[in-house]
Order: C-alpha cells, then structure tokens, then sequence
C-alpha cells in the first residue's frame, strides 16, 4: 500500500540527487570548520589566562605566604591574613545564606506555586541574581557599616550572604522540582505532614542537588571584590568580625595595581590560589552530582 | 463478537475455572460510599457515586482509563486536598463517620486507610527506614519493637526472606517487584484498616503481579481493600466484589462472577467482553 503512495512522488533523478548530497557535504564541512575555529579561539583565552595565571603566580608560592601576614612593601610579607578573612566572610556568608535560601527555595517549590506571590519572589530572587555585585556592597555600606560607624568583617560576610541567597534559592527550587510528585504522595499517603515529607523525603532525595548549589555559592563568592570593598575594606592584619577584615580579593585589587613588585607578585599568587579554590569546589560539586 | 460468545475472554475462564469465588459477597460493610460528586474546577469526574466496600473483602474497580476509578480512590484518603480546586461532595462514611468533613485529622485518617501507588515509590534511605518512616509517624516504638514491627510487615508482604540480610541497604536497589512490595509492606506497617490499591501491578513483570496477586489474598484476612485495575483478569482472581465505572458513573457493581459472566448493563457486558476499553 506505502509503495503506491511512494510511486506517486516524482524522484529526483540520479545528477541532481548527487549535486544535492555533494552540496549538503560542503555545507557541513563549513560549519564544522567554523565551530571548531570558534572554540580554539574561546580556548585560546582561557588558556592564556591560565597560563598567565601559573606563570606569574608560581613563583609565589611558598609556605611564608601563609603563614606570614600582609606587611609594608620591601619587607617579605605574605597573604596569611587574607586568606583567612575570605575563608571566615565567605563561610560565615554562606552560613548565613543559605538556610534563608533553603527555605525560600523550599516555599517556592512547595508551597507558593504559580500564585502571584511565588511568581513576585521568584521574579526578584532572579533579578537578585543577576545584580551587579557593588550595588550589595553599596546597600550593606547604607544599611550597616554607616550606621554603625565603621567597616567590619560580619558587614563583607552579610554582603556575600545576599549574593548566596539567589543563588541557593534557585537550585533548591530547581531541585525540589524534580522531585516526582509520587514520591510526595506517597509520603502523604502514609499520614506524613507536609513538612515531614519535605525534610525527611524531599531534602534527602534533592541532597546531592542542594548540596552542589550551596558548593556553587561559596565558589562564586570566594571571588567577589566589590562586595567587601564598602563592607569589609581590608586590614593589613588578622582581625575579629567587629572590625575591618582583610580578604584575599580585596587585597589582590590594592596590590595589583601598586608600585611594588613584591605585592605585584602576592596579587598574581593570591589570584592563584582563588583559582585553585574555585576550581577544587567545582571538582568536588561535579563528583557530589555524579555520584546520583 | 455476538452475545454469548464472550466465554472466550479470559476473565471469563478464570471464573469458569473456579478461581473466582462464586457466591455473592456478604459481611458487614466497611466503608460506605453514599452519592459521592467528584470536582477537578468545573470539571465533574464523579457522579453519584454510591458503593460499599465490604470489611476484609477485595472489592475491585474497573472501567477505561478516565472513568474515574482512580479518582475515586483518592477520595477515599482525601489525597485530593492536596489540590486547590479539587472538592467531593456526599458522604464516605469509615465505620459510619464521615471521612470528608471538613474536622477530620487527615493524617490520622491516612493511617486508617493506606494506599499503593501505581509506580513502586521507594523512600531514598534504607529498607528498614522505609518501614520505620510511616510507623515513627504513628507510634513510639523502642528498638526492638520497630524491628518486630519491620520483620512482620515484610513477611506480611512476601519479601522478608529477600531483604532480611540487607536492611540497612538502599531500597532504590531492590528490583521494581520488590520495591512494589516494599510499599506495601510500608503501607500495613502503620497497620491500617483499609488498603487502597492504584494500579499496584501496572508496572511490574508478570511473576512480580503474581506475587502480588498472591500477596492481596493473604492479606484480605486483615485488611479491607479496594484495587484499581485495567486488568480484567488481575480484577476475576483477586476480587470478590467488582465494580464497573463508565465516565464517572458507577455502572454495576456485584459479585465478581457475576459482572464477569453474567452483567446485567450492556455497557458492563461490552467493556469485560473487550468490545471497548
């Protein structure tokens, strides 16, 4: 029966079939070319920085950098403050982060839906996302350290706490969404309340998810300059949250652009090392989801 | 097909064959179902719907997809209140008190009348853990008692001897014939009075369906149970009573031999001789 229906299409006769094929070879093959070339130039750049990277920041190293703190140009300093400033604001940030964006993820996946008010949230928590990050470092400085009269490590670790928020929101929604609706029934149909289903079964079976959201947040934060410049500003030694807080960003951004070679040179190692720090929190991120 | 030649079917064999209790089902009712209207908006699934389920009897449903058989049945453990929009009128009366009042404790109904999903739908902890989460909602069980508790059930549904030397595995990593059982064994865990069945072989291979087919007989001793099914055979051997549903109506409902030798409605005789459906 097909074969009748077949017999009425006109066929192209061998020639033309022939061009047609050689036509759409060459039409892939340039494509192809094109593609290729596009991302050995995308390539060529990260590469470059990389090497750059290594090159300049290599030489720095040592075990003085972190054991020795930031001191006056010419006088063997290191980054050992910085580094522990960023490790303290980044993680207080994303202690302070994330539980807010668990929960708002949560309301969003679980209970506001497409009401009016969950679309308005979700609205803003995306625009949150994409906001330039100086704008919290500027709303902090208005609402924190001008009030209370001075720069402090708790004000840079509340400035990166809501650049954590938007960003543990949308994976926990994310994940929470995948999550199949069975699953919750089922946990319903065995006389469970809706927060148990969503603590006991939901969390648990979006773990791995949750998790890599928050391990993306600390990454992302790990590296942010404009924040902690009107929170936190920098302090040439070790400090308490009360008072300013030196940080790795921070201090690459005063050195990198001083005179002297010796800072010059932490600015390029201390980029390194954020490099190195990033780049294992998304190793580590890739190995949670993996192991789904 | 002509009237009378429906003894080719193979549910009616099975009655033929006496794996179908004849007699008409009789007891004392279990959960009674009076001019139950169902609503998704403005959209009526359920109408009329009058039908009792007989205490620790297997009442079967039946009919094509959207007549409103699972529907029913989410009824049944308000399962629908979970869904802005969806709202049942009439009466679901469990031992005579109403079950769709607006007063009653939905978590303690739910532990009266427990339900198995279509799709097995394991818990991501242990075997154990799936157990002891339903029955830590209930009770306070010691450690002893939880693991008296967790034995019984599996050996209540058929899979003690294939997991008992791995409780404390992942039950994602049972077979789906297990898994469909491990819900089961979650579901009389809580020890519930009814067991609502949603399709509980739909997915499964044919010995898995029939261990559970086996499984629904063991278990009617205890438990009053209600099983949705598109599979007019599964309906013949585990039902005593079946009901037969056509765009939200309930068309027929009777002793298991009889709607499937003998209905009365032509519609009945049409969907269980395969003519539509």
């Amino acid at each position: 029966m097909s074969s009748t229906i077949l017999a009425e299409m006109p066929r192209a006769d061998a020639k033309t079939a022939a061009g047609l094929g050689r036509r759409r070879r060459n039409a892939d093959r340039l494509a192809r070319a094109f593609a290729v070339l596009a991302t050995l130039v995308a390539l060529a750049f990260l590469a470059s920085i990389l090497i750059t990277l290594l090159y300049l920041g290599v030489p720095g190293i040592s075990l003085h950098l972190f054991t020795t703190i930031t001191k006056a140009p010419g006088s063997q300093g290191g980054l050992a403050n910085a580094i522990v400033g960023s490790i303290v604001q980044a993680g207080l940030g994303t202690l302070i982060g994330t539980p807010i964006g668990l929960m708002v993820g949560t309301y969003l996946a679980e209970y506001a839906g497409r009401t009016k008010l969950g679309t308005a949230v979700r609205f803003v928590s995306d625009i949150l996302l994409s906001a330039p990050s100086i704008l919290i470092g500027l709303f902090i400085y208005q609402m924190v350290v001008a009030p209370l009269g001075g720069f402090s490590g708790f004000a840079g670790a509340l400035a990166l706490a809501i650049l954590v928020i938007p960003i543990v929101v949308r994976t926990t929604e994310d994940m929470l969404r995948l999550i199949p609706v069975s699953l919750r029934e089922a946990a319903i149909a065995l006389g469970a309340p809706r927060w148990k289903t969503i603590v006991f079964i939901c969390y648990r079976a979006a773990l791995d998810g949750l998790l890599t959201g928050v391990l993306l947040a600390v990454a992302r934060v790990a590296g942010e300059t404009a924040p902690l410049l009107f929170t936190s500003l920098g302090n040439s030694d070790y400090s308490g949250l009360g008072s300013a807080m030196a940080s790795l960003p921070v201090t690459i951004y005063q050195y990198a652009a001083s005179a002297f070679d010796d800072w010059v040179q932490l600015a390029w190692t201390g980029a390194l090392l954020i490099t190195i720090g990033v780049l294992a929190i998304n190793i580590v991120a890739r190995f949670v989801v993996r192991r789904r | 097909m002509e009237q009378g030649s429906d003894t080719r079917t193979p549910a009616v064999r099975a009655v033929r064959a006496g794996m179908v209790p004849a007699a008409a089902v009789e007891g004392p009712t279990k959960l009674s179902i009076r001019n139950l209207d169902f609503f998704y908006g403005a959209n009526q699934a359920l109408k009329g719907i009058t039908l009792d389920l007989v205490d620790r009897r297997v009442t079967g449903m039946i009919g094509p997809s959207g007549c409103g058989k699972s529907t029913l049945l989410r009824v049944l453990n308000r399962m629908y209140d979970l869904y802005p929009g969806q709202r049942a009128t009439g009466e679901v009366l469990l031992d005579g008190e109403d079950i769709l009042a607006a007063s009653v404790d939905l978590n303690g109904l739910r532990s009266r009348i427990g339900m198995v999903f279509q799709k097995p739908t394991p818990f991501p902890m242990s075997i154990y853990d799936n157990i002891a989460f339903g029955v830590k909602l209930h009770e306070r069980l010691n450690r002893a008692e939880m693991d008296a508790r967790v034995e019984w059930s599996l050996t209540r549904a058929a899979l003690w001897a294939e997991v008992k030397d791995r409780l404390q595995t992942a039950a994602a990593g049972l077979s789906g014939g297990q898994q469909q059982r491990l819900c089961i064994a979650r579901t009389i865990a809580t020890r519930p009075e009814v067991i609502l069945l949603d399709e509980p072989t739909s997915a499964l291979d044919p010995i898995s369906t029939l261990k559970i087919e086996e499984l629904i007989d063991e278990l009617k001793q205890d438990f009053t149970i209600a099983i949705v099914t598109h599979n007019m055979q599964q309906a013949a051997r585990c039902a005593d009573q079946v009901a037969f549903f056509y765009l939200g109506e309930l068309v027929e409902m009777g002793p298991a031999a009889q709607i499937f030798t003998n209905p009365k409605q032509r519609r009945t005789q049409d969907y269980v001789t395969g003519r539509f459906g």
